[in-house]
């Protein structure tokens, strides 16, 4: 086990390596010059431009830029961005906020999902499982931004039950419980819709029968026996979920103004401050390849079958 | 100018009834004019705000979101009225002139810096020549390019972006620039300029304490000037909290003790928090809420809207660079695009078809400069066509940035043109601002291409010289007539300000003869508020007016 992560660990290190130069790559064959849009309308003074490339080293050529980000890197230097703003201090807050959220949807996604994936499929085909298939069907069809706008509007300005936005300094849990629900609205759904078929599917399993037949309640070869092992993909897809969430909560975020990840991707390619890109996306490509090692890990607890040794 | 790719962005999303005669009345607070007075004061308040671009440094910002809030920090020589846009004196006792060259600025004696240091003439002088030595790297450098010297602190890089450092600058000094003593200073420009007290309101021309001069960098951080409201405290990403300057000695203080600007990423979120009393002005409404004036019911009584200084144009590339689009066939296109329609079908009807090339909001605005060529009438189009000789490039293309919402109007623009001329006529999108603005900037841009222009200070000047001048800074289409020059530099002469207002007005007229560009609309600023507040009023700059707000 001890191995095996150390393994998964160093294998980490080519991928981010890889992952970063493409991407730091990518930002700069961008077209466009990053100081063209500075100034307004009106073009940058020479001066500015000289000084504002040479701040930034972007007179040198591409490996050689690299290099010297990289050579920040590793002693944990992010650099500032294309505002003068450290890159670090940025990141911290920002994917500190981003990650309560995601989390936060997660928990939405685990409790909610596979609390409805198994009533439906244990009731599979009575009322409350066509309840779950048709309600997880509307909020599928229905882009983010739709629930979102329309949930803020009536929570948050008609009824006022919760904050319409969240504050951008410290923001409480209880303002990030609406922008979180909308977060996970639609993986609620595809959690939901995973459990419940992948139970369906074990409940017919032979062992399922062995355990009615030696006498357990309906509950214990439920619960224990066939959701453990229909839990498997679920996990997968919440695993992969959390990554997704981190970067691609950038429609929430901004429904909610929620100072977070997405948003300064965006706005750091929009401004072509590779800097800034390039720490935003390798921390997510870290995050995601920790994430995935911890789903590897959990498949051995759901399923003992599946060893790590 | 104070538009960045935000401003310019917004400008195309944020539409607005522009309604001349309630102008000078203000929006819906109807006759509540000069109420500085009755209003109460004291409170807190929370407005909206955005990222600064860059540090809180009045010489080096460009752009709105750290220009709403040097605005009301800043004290500058003269202060535009919030009504009218015409310039008054706050720190300046008096500014005199005989030949529009030489300018005493005598200063009142009151004035002190937010860090209580009095106001010298030497901070006036300092700050100016900080801003205009070229390797200092200001975003405002270019507002003192008229006064003696200017040339002399700037250097050109040799090779372009190459290896070889630009050279050190001849001077460091503006030789235009003199203190008398602690209350009086000298400017000279280098040419007769008419409007040099109206430029002098502009938040680059603020004065700097000594502090700055030590460490400009950590200033900006928390910046200390001699306006109304001085800044307690700024975290990055989340607010700027400033607070009432109670030494200000300037005719306007401020009604509130505490203003708040908490900084939103998009005008929606904010909207949401005005319409929750979560937030108590937003000075940007977003394009949903505009639609069918949906914010006049969603916030009745609580809303204003109000012509600001910015005119969107369509600008040809330069005939070196696409021969196509010459003067002739400018009018033709203009003619061809219904404005009116337009301006309803996508912009619901909230923006005013611009008569000419000069902001209504202005001193010296004169109307209907362009005349029949800027009226929608298909027939002559074609016939002005036919006398041009007729379209000889294809097919005409309007480039635009798609990051921002400028895809609908851009289209139905050339729609309008391809069915009045009969000409193809293919809106063409630039994958973002930068990039566009990149290719207009290094002349690769051929066809036609959207411009926009908000005002540095109110004067007829400012839409015309930086624009239309040859060889200007932001002409884009490298429009060039002598006689345009001539007259400009006669206008800039004249020591009256009527007389040098009409100058400038017969320039614009040259300009109308050859089309320079083609004019488009007037933008309008909508804001709202939440029903704590009252007396709240924009400045001609779409800022809104944060010292004259109170609570009710």
């Amino acid at each position: 086990m001890g191995k095996y992560i150390v393994r998964r660990l160093l294998q980490m290190i080519p991928v981010v390596l890889g992952a970063t130069f493409i991407i730091f790559a990518m930002v700069f064959a961008l077209p466009g010059d990053p100081t063209a849009g500075k100034c307004g309308e009106r073009p940058c003074s020479p001066e500015f431009v000289a000084k504002f490339r040479e701040e930034h080293n972007l007179n040198d050529p591409l490996p050689v830029q690299y290099g010297k980000y990289l050579g920040k890197f590793v002693q944990g230097d992010l650099g500032t961005n294309y505002y003068g703003i450290p890159v670090k201090d940025d990141l911290a807050k920002r994917y500190t906020i981003t990650g309560r959220l995601a989390l936060m949807a997660i928990a939405f996604e685990a409790i909610i999902g596979i609390l409805a994936g198994v009533l439906a499929g244990v009731r599979k085909g009575r009322f409350i499982d066509n309840l779950v298939t048709v309600s997880t069907l509307f909020v599928i069809s229905i882009p983010v931004f739709v629930i979102g706008v329309l949930l803020q509007y009536l929570f948050g300005i008609k009824w006022g039950l919760f904050p319409a936005t969240v504050p951008s300094l410290e923001a409480s849990t209880w303002s990030l419980v609406l922008p979180a629900f909308v977060l996970g609205s639609l993986s609620i759904a595809y959690v939901a819709r995973l459990t419940r078929t992948n139970l369906v599917e074990n409940l017919r399993a032979d062992y399922v029968r062995t355990a009615a037949a030696k006498g357990l309640t309906k509950s214990r070869a439920v619960g224990v026996h066939t959701l453990r092992n229909s839990l498997i993909p679920v996990v997968t897809f919440i695993g992969a979920d959390f990554g997704g969430l981190l970067g691609g909560a950038i429609v929430t975020e901004r429904i909610f103004n929620i100072q977070g990840v997405g948003g300064y991707i965006w706005k750091g390619i929009n401004s072509r401050d590779g800097v800034a890109v390039v720490s935003a996306v390798t921390v997510l490509v870290i995050v995601y390849l920790l994430v995935n090692l911890l789903v590897d890990l959990l498949y051995g607890v759901l399923d003992p079958r599946i060893s790590h040794d | 100018m104070r538009g960045t790719t935000r401003t310019v962005a917004v400008a195309g999303i944020s539409a607005a009834a522009l309604l001349l005669a309630g102008c000078g009345g203000g929006g819906d607070e109807g006759g509540s004019t000069d109420s500085g007075a009755a209003a109460k004061t004291g409170g807190a308040i929370t407005v909206r705000g955005c990222n600064p671009e860059n540090p809180l440094i009045a010489g080096n910002t460009s752009e709105t979101c750290g220009g709403n809030v040097l605005d009301v920090i800043t004290a500058k020589l003269v202060k535009y009225n919030v009504d009218t846009a015409a310039p008054e004196n706050d720190i300046a006792e008096s500014i005199e002139t005989s030949d529009n060259q030489n300018f005493t600025v005598k200063l009142k004696k009151d004035y002190k810096f937010h860090d209580g240091t009095v106001v010298k003439a030497k901070n006036f002088v300092d700050a100016w020549n900080y801003t205009a030595y070229g390797p200092n790297a200001q975003l405002g450098s270019y507002f003192f390019e008229p006064i003696e010297g200017y040339a002399d602190l700037q250097s050109e890089d040799p090779d372009g972006d190459g290896p070889q450092k630009a050279p050190t600058p001849k001077a460091k000094e503006l030789t235009g620039l003199k203190v008398v003593d602690d209350t009086t200073f000298t400017i000279k420009t280098t040419e007769k300029v008419s409007n040099l007290p109206v430029r002098l309101g502009y938040t680059a021309f603020s004065p700097q304490p000594d502090a700055f001069f030590a460490d400009p960098k950590a200033f900006g951080d928390k910046p200390i000037a001699a306006g109304p409201y001085k800044v307690d405290s700024w975290t990055k990403n989340a607010e700027i909290k400033l607070s009432k300057f109670a030494d200000y000695s300037g005719a306007r203080k401020g009604n509130l003790d505490n203003i708040t600007f908490k900084i939103y990423q998009d005008s929606n979120a904010a909207y949401a928090d005005v319409q929750a009393n979560q937030l108590d002005v937003t000075d940007e409404v977003p394009a949903s809420a505009q639609i069918d004036d949906k914010y006049k019911t969603d916030l009745p009584d609580r809303n204003l809207q109000k012509p600001v200084g910015v005119i969107q144009t369509i600008t040809t590339a330069p005939a070196k660079v696409d021969p196509n689009y010459g003067p002739e066939i400018r009018k033709a296109i203009s003619m061809a695009i219904n404005r009116e329609a337009i301006i309803k079908a996508i912009f619901n009807g909230t923006r005013e078809p611009a008569t000419g090339w000069v902001s209504p909001v202005v001193d010296g605005y004169k109307a209907d400069v362009c005349g029949e060529f800027c009226k929608y009438d298909p027939a002559k189009a074609k016939e002005q066509l036919a006398k041009a000789g007729g379209f000889k490039g294809g097919k005409i293309t309007l480039s635009y940035n798609a990051d921002a919402s400028h895809k609908e109007w851009t289209e139905a623009t050339c729609n309008s043109i391809k069915q009045a001329l009969g000409v193809d006529c293919v809106a063409t999108p630039v994958v973002d601002f930068s990039t566009f603005r990149t290719l207009i900037h290094d002349r690769k841009m051929k066809g036609m291409f959207r411009t926009g222009w908000q005002m540095d200070y109110p004067s007829i000047e400012n839409f015309l010289a930086p624009l239309y001048g040859t060889g200007a800074s932001s002409n884009d289409g490298d429009f060039s007539d002598p006689a345009f020059d001539a007259k400009l530099k006669e206008a800039a002469a004249a020591t009256d300000a009527a007389a040098s207002n009409k100058l400038y007005q017969e320039a614009e007229g040259i300009i109308a003869k050859d089309m320079a560009t083609i004019p488009l609309w007037y933008s309008t600023t909508t804001m709202g508020w939440s029903d704590k507040v009252t007396n709240v009023k924009v400045t001609p700059f779409g800022v809104p007016d944060y010292a004259g707000i109170s609570l009710k």
